[in-house]
């Protein structure tokens, strides 16, 4: 079983890191894995895209043509990439950035993910942690524990108490949108 | 073989890492992207192993510390990408010249110029053969994947210090970004080659009279062994001679002591060979999508099989020659305008139809437009 | 035996260098200054880049290394990095020096790394027939300035100060014993130190310059130079045209590799810390 992802935004949106944790996690899955990214020159702004894939078996091409699962944190990475998206794909939306919701056969699961980040978090940053809990909550692609776990490993001391506030929320939304 | 813990690293770490296990204790670098990682992993680990980390001035002075300081007896690396490849050049000839252990990490991006500065290429393969002037040998190697990256690292070092000479590792975009989950061996059951010591009194050493495998014992500067070395073309004692025959002697045997040990530097892996018809030759990232056309191809019944070499120099013809002995065609797909076709069309000949898939867009080849392509011809 | 050939690959002679050129009495006060010095051979590193000086560094029996154009200190660097124990002095030229390796220069003396480097200015790119080099003074004729250069020379000695540089001198080769002297103290500051040393170049320069031979050149280098501390005595306009010569400046600032061996006590894990 082979499962392609990928997380598309702006550069700043913490994206890569949540990419890598995700890869992180699947890791700790015992999953074979890989993640790529592509961005521009920007350190903040900018098209950014993180992809990984998730597979039980050798991962040759290491890139995501088709996805299974689809972030899109901005209105711009939405229309560019919701093509892409397998016909019974799962798209997850920012509906703080992403007002105009596309015309798809995917299944979409539409969150204010950026504001839940600053409403009930207080900080605008933990966004792609709430991304990250409610991809996982509405596909399960791996446990809610691996990931915790991921996240503990690779984020900044003294900010783990806000990041698993912000992975929660996310999940708990979106296993209230299922 | 034991081994630790699985690890999700990116390319570069890995580079970085293979790198350390090596020996390498001395990096002198300038950050470009996208090698950078390289630089920053080395800067905050050297100090703690007891090696020495140098942010130079431009490219071509981390070329020439690195030089300096294996000289001086220690393993040194460098990484770059392709301007900075092309900057260090001179200096890359003045350690072919001398015999001086080094390895250059190429993380190839888009080119000519500054190009695509975030996005993959393998511009660089002929760069890598002939961007330094001169009839000259080269050692470069290519990975496909994050572990293969640490392995190639420790080779690469491996094989400077055995045959004496800077060795480029071809490291592209794709790979250096990528990350994957990886065990790594046990550190202490990796393979370690030191450069040959000389086995005679400082008085009767001789610095480029080279033993029967075409390589001169090396000493240290500071240990004792006072010689000479320059970049102009010199004798056995190390003083510049402008003699026909010492000048003609000395290039034959810098090339000869590759060609001797080809065998022993080309590493290639086979897929699906055995019947192919239709044989892709590839390496580094776009063998990742090789391999993926390969088993879609096998899986509607097409008889494709894969060559990936993870030496591109020196060129792997005999083994080329030996895995398209059967089939009708060879693809060459490059993230270049065709750079090893070239070489494999030389070692085929014309005996069969050989043609490129060139993707110069900044963009990874894809499965598919490599399925397209053998859907052309069977 | 004389001092002189004690430190020389005598066997390496004769030397490249034309009749009348000063190379060689720099070349001198260098090995004399090795010679009170006391260094071994062993221990010591003589690097060197492209163009006639830099020949030195194959007639001298230390461990020695004939780089490429202009990246003597680059090379260096690599060897006094990894290798802090070894004394390791710089040869180049003044086109080398200044031109093409114009960065080297100015990095090594900002990194206050402790290496001599001395810079054989002979006004000119002499290997290559007398092209101008930064330090040609200004309308001078060279092959590549037949009307007289128009570009302003640099002051070295200024130049390594305001880069960072610990130790600089100027000597010249008319004054082979202060010039000996001069890199005596120089080797023995702990960072960086450059010393200029004027020499001349019959061949390539002063012939077409109307300069005489080389003992004229040599008499030139005495007319023009004023020592440091009889130049202090003057106002500047009475400098104009002078070259002063003596210590320039001389300071005390941390050494990079001792800096280095600092950071990697700071970071080691301390003993029974586990």
């Amino acid at each position: 079983m082979q499962k392609e992802i990928r997380l598309s935004g702006s550069g700043g949106q913490g994206l890569i890191l949540a990419g890598i944790i995700l890869a992180a996690a699947a890791m700790k899955a015992g999953k074979n894995v890989v993640q790529t990214q592509s961005y521009g020159p920007e350190a903040r702004g900018g098209a950014s895209k993180a992809e990984v894939i998730i597979s039980s078996e050798e991962i040759d091409y290491p890139k995501v043509v088709n996805p299974d699962i689809m972030l899109a944190m901005t209105q711009e990475a939405c229309d560019k990439y919701v093509g892409d998206l397998k016909e019974n794909g799962i798209l997850i939306l920012d509906s703080t950035y992403v007002k105009n919701v596309p015309n798809t056969k995917a299944k979409i699961c539409s969150l204010p993910i950026t504001q839940l980040a600053k409403n009930e978090v207080g900080k605008i940053i933990v966004a792609n942690m709430v991304a990250l809990g409610a991809l996982i909550g509405h596909t399960e692609v791996v446990s809610f524990e691996k990931l915790e776990e991921a996240v503990m490993e690779r984020i900044p001391m003294g900010t783990e108490k806000i990041n698993k506030k912000a992975l929660y929320l996310g999940y708990e939304a979106a296993r209230k949108e299922l | 073989m034991k081994t630790v813990k699985r690890k999700l690293l990116q390319g570069n770490e890995a580079c970085a890492e293979g790198a350390l296990a090596a020996g390498v204790r001395f990096f002198a670098g300038y950050p470009i992207t996208p090698s950078t990682e390289i630089a920053e992993i080395m800067a905050a680990k050297l100090p703690r192993l007891g090696g020495r980390f140098l942010q130079m001035e431009d490219e071509i002075a981390g070329m020439a510390a690195i030089i300096g300081a294996s000289l001086a007896g220690t393993k040194s690396l460098t990484a770059t990408s392709g301007p900075g490849f092309s900057l260090k050049q001179e200096n890359f000839g003045y350690a072919i010249m001398t015999e001086t252990p080094c390895v250059v990490v190429d993380v190839q991006r888009g080119g000519p110029s500054t190009g695509l500065p975030t996005s993959p290429s393998q511009g660089d393969v002929m760069q890598a053969r002939w961007g330094t002037h001169g009839s000259h040998p080269v050692i470069a190697l290519s990975p496909a994947s994050v572990r293969e990256t640490f392995d190639l690292t420790v080779k690469a070092v491996n094989f400077s210090e055995k045959f004496r000479l800077p060795v480029v590792l071809l490291l592209d975009e794709v790979i250096g970004h990528m990350r994957e989950a990886i065990e790594l061996p046990d550190y202490d059951e990796i393979e370690i080659i030191d450069r040959k010591k000389p086995q005679v009194p400082p008085e009767e050493y001789l610095p480029y009279k080279a033993d029967e495998d075409g390589v001169p014992p090396m000493a240290n500067f500071g240990d004792g062994y006072r010689f000479h070395v320059t970049g102009l073309t010199h004798d056995e004692t190390g003083f510049p001679s402008n003699k026909p025959d010492v000048s003609a002697q000395l290039i034959k045997r810098l090339n000869d002591k590759i060609e001797k040990h080809k065998d022993e530097i080309i590493i290639t892996e086979g897929y699906q060979l055995e019947d192919a018809e239709v044989v892709i030759f590839c390496y580094g990232c776009v063998a990742r999508s090789a391999k993926r056309a390969v088993k879609e191809a096998r899986e509607s019944g097409k008889k494709v099989g894969l060559l990936r070499t993870a030496t591109i120099w020196p060129f792997p013809a005999q083994v080329l020659q030996k895995s398209v002995k059967d089939a009708k065609y060879v693809l060459v797909p490059e993230m270049n305008e065709g750079q090893l076709l070239e070489e494999v069309e030389r070692a085929i000949g014309c005996k069969l139809k050989v043609e490129g898939l060139n993707k110069i867009n900044g963009e990874l080849i894809t499965p598919s437009e490599i399925l397209e392509k053998i859907g052309e011809v069977i | 035996m004389s001092v002189v050939e004690k430190y020389l690959r005598v066997n390496k002679m004769p030397h490249i260098w034309c009749p009348g050129c000063g190379n060689g009495i720099v070349l001198g006060a260098f090995i004399r200054a090795i010679d009170k010095l006391g260094y071994s051979k062993e221990e010591t590193v003589v690097v060197s880049g492209i163009g006639c000086s830099s020949r030195a560094s194959g007639y001298l029996d230390f461990n020695t290394l004939h780089t490429t154009h202009g990246r003597a200190l680059a090379f260096a660097t690599g060897i006094k990095v990894t290798r802090p124990e070894l004394k390791v002095f710089v040869i180049m030229g003044d086109g080398d020096a200044t031109a093409i390796g114009g960065n080297h220069f100015i990095h090594a003396a900002r990194r206050n790394i402790d290496i001599t480097a001395i810079v054989f200015n002979n006004s000119i790119y002499g290997m290559t027939g007398g092209q101008y080099s930064p330090l040609t003074p200004p309308g001078s004729k060279a092959t590549t300035a037949p009307y007289g250069t128009l570009e302003k020379p640099f002051n070295i000695p200024e130049l390594a100060k305001a880069a960072g540089a610990t130790y600089v001198a100027r000597g010249t080769s008319y004054h082979a014993k202060m010039l000996s002297d001069l890199i005596y103290k120089g080797a023995q500051n702990k960072g960086f130190s450059m010393i200029e040393a004027i020499t001349q170049c019959p061949i390539s320069f002063g012939r077409r310059n109307k300069m005489g031979s080389g003992a004229d050149m040599l008499k030139w280098q005495k007319d023009i130079s004023i020592t440091v501390k009889a130049a202090g005595k003057l106002p500047p306009e009475k400098l104009e045209g002078k070259l002063i010569i003596g210590e320039i400046y001389n300071s005390e600032a941390p050494e990079f590799t001792e800096q280095y061996a600092e950071l990697v006590e700071r970071i080691s894990p301390k003993r029974g810390e586990g």
